[in-house]
């Protein structure tokens, strides 16, 4: 399969990892069996770690959860930058992304937690302990509208007329 | 009943009623009645129009711009058209002077064919393919007359067929590529060989390329782009398919100056101009809607490749097109007619689909399947269609 052909089956998994591999070798005009080996040279590769799903947890009872994004601050070590830093931070089971940035502060760290009491202990005494960190802004997410490129909520409808021209 | 009504109403012209209402109609008047009904019958995106386009309307607006454009269009607009088909295409447009902004490409069409041809003349179209090109030249007063094309040459244009139609009295032709309903493309060596036709016997071109963006499988080439071809070119493209802009009604024309003079009397008589706030939707589409249309040309290409192979493994054989969002299978193996065959698997399966012989003489043993539909909606539609086909077809004695 060419460069090109495997980019084209990547964004499609991106947006369905559950399509059945007999569909997505028809999408891409080749055989199935292609398919599924250049999938598994692809996982192999760690090109694609896993398959997840957009979940509306809104919409599931109790299971409410809370979200925080927090600037951090750091002084980055000799040889290392901010990737020893990093790796401390993104070992903790409550960060569910981290991320290097330009700007005014250094990591964006997202954290999910069951209540915003747990959100809080974990940024006092975890975060802000670490000795590298200088600082901390937290921000607590209100409302999800748009993640991973999908709308929540009411999306636009086909207002199309079923046969045209 | 409208035989009778069409003989016996003196109030309407002989023009009008020598002309049948598109046989798109009965479709759709079948198939709206119907609850949970797939529909490949649509003509159109299925997305919505890119969101930086509608804000730009809106702003345009806030901002009070309210009143009537200049005849042939901002010339903010045919400027940024101009740059458009120059970076796109590689054929330069006077702003000033030839490219008039339409109300649709179906505008477009029209002024082309009022402004060119005579009662008497005949002019060529290309068939199957779209619905409006043989009523507007009838109602100019002309003769349409159909040059065929079949699924033996992938429905593209041959050297042959277009010289067998040809008469002292063919003035132009109507090219349609890529095409609706077939999807076929022609490359810039096919259209050449055409070219050489059209030149021998002196033709004008209509080049409807309203599709030109959905072009899967090589760049698309502008006729006008052709040697020679420039002068003798009406180039007709649009913001509906590309953009996804198909209620904005804007399209607009290319030609050399004498053409595009005469087009914008008629314009300017009977529309004044295009509406100005799509114009400046428009805008922002060229400006900055190159992403989007790339985004939506990748997922129409994947899901022209899902249906045609699922309706070539169905048995519904069908070339893969190279342009559009139509796939064009033939319904041979189940033995019905495309009338048939459309109306009982709307019926049976709720599916819509629309006979091939609405799209003029070629069309017929056909039906056109856009694919302008999401996947999920696709997958259902080819299970259906897959039944339906299974339950039709007389299966063969092995031999």
């Amino acid at each position: 399969m060419s460069k090109e052909q495997e980019t084209r089956l990547l964004r499609i998994l991106e947006q369905n990892g559950r399509i059945d591999t007999e569909v997505l070798a028809k999408m891409l005009d080749e055989d199935e069996e292609t398919v599924i080996q250049t999938i598994k040279r692809l996982e192999d590769e760690h090109v694609i770690l896993s398959y997840a799903a957009v979940i509306n947890w809104n919409k599931v009872e109790q299971e409410s959860q809370v979200a925080a994004m927090i600037d951090v601050k750091v002084t980055p070590q000799r040889g290392v930058g901010f990737d020893e830093v990093a790796n401390r931070i993104q070992r903790f089971p409550e960060v569910s992304a981290l991320y290097l940035m330009s700007g005014t502060y250094d990591l964006s760290v997202m954290v999910e937690g069951q209540t915003m009491e747990g959100v809080a202990r974990f940024v006092s005494d975890k975060l802000s302990t670490l000795d590298a960190v200088l600082s901390t802004t937290t921000h607590f997410r209100l409302k999800k509208y748009k993640h991973d490129g999908i709308v929540f909520g009411e999306d636009e409808k086909d207002r199309r007329m079923v046969v045209s021209p | 009943m409208s035989m009778t009504a069409k003989q016996t109403n003196h109030r309407l012209s002989k023009a009008v009623t020598s002309i049948e209402p598109s046989g798109i109609r009965k479709f759709f008047e079948l198939a709206s009645t119907m609850e949970d009904c797939i529909s490949l019958g649509v003509g159109e995106p299925d997305f919505v129009t890119p969101w930086s386009v509608r804000e730009a309307c809106m702003t345009s607006l806030e901002q009070g711009y309210t009143a009537y454009t200049a005849n042939a269009g901002l010339l903010e607009l045919r400027m940024a058209i101009s740059d458009y088909m120059e970076d796109a295409f590689d054929v330069t447009y006077r702003p000033e002077e030839e490219i008039i902004v339409t109300v649709g490409a179906s505008e477009a069409i029209d002024l082309a064919v009022r402004a060119t041809v005579d009662p008497g003349d005949e002019v060529l179209v290309v068939t199957p393919s779209f619905v409006s090109y043989s009523p507007l030249i009838t109602l100019a007063g002309a003769t349409p007359v159909p040059v065929l094309t079949d699924s033996s040459t992938n429905f593209k244009l041959t050297a042959e067929r277009l010289e067998e139609a040809i008469t002292e009295r063919s003035r132009a032709i109507i090219l349609s590529f890529p095409n609706n309903p077939t999807g076929a493309v022609m490359t810039k060596a096919e259209l050449e060989v055409v070219a050489h036709v059209i030149q021998k016997h002196d033709l004008l071109v209509f080049s409807d390329e309203i599709y030109a963006e959905l072009s899967y499988d090589e760049p698309h080439t502008a006729f006008s782009s052709i040697k020679d071809m420039k002068d003798r070119t009406i180039l007709i493209n649009g913001f509906s398919k590309a953009f996804a802009m198909t209620g904005w009604r804007l399209g607009f024309v290319c030609a050399p100056n004498d053409i595009t003079e005469a087009m914008l009397k008629i314009h300017q008589y009977s529309l004044m101009c295009a509406p100005t706030q799509a114009q400046h939707g428009a805008l922002e589409a060229l400006r900055s809607g190159g992403d989007e249309v790339k985004k939506m040309v990748e997922s129409y290409y994947s899901r022209r490749n899902y249906i045609v192979n699922s309706l070539n493994e169905i048995g519904l054989s069908c070339h893969m097109p190279g342009g559009s969002f139509y796939a064009f299978p033939s319904i041979e193996a189940t033995g019905m007619d495309d009338q048939t065959f459309a109306e009982k698997l709307l019926l049976e399966e709720k599916v819509a689909v629309v006979p091939g012989s609405v799209f003029g003489e070629g069309g017929e043993g056909h039906v056109r399947c856009s694919y302008a539909t999401g996947m999920k909606q696709l997958q259902t539609a080819v299970e259906r269609i897959e039944r339906f086909v299974k339950r039709h077809t007389k299966t063969n004695p092995p031999s």
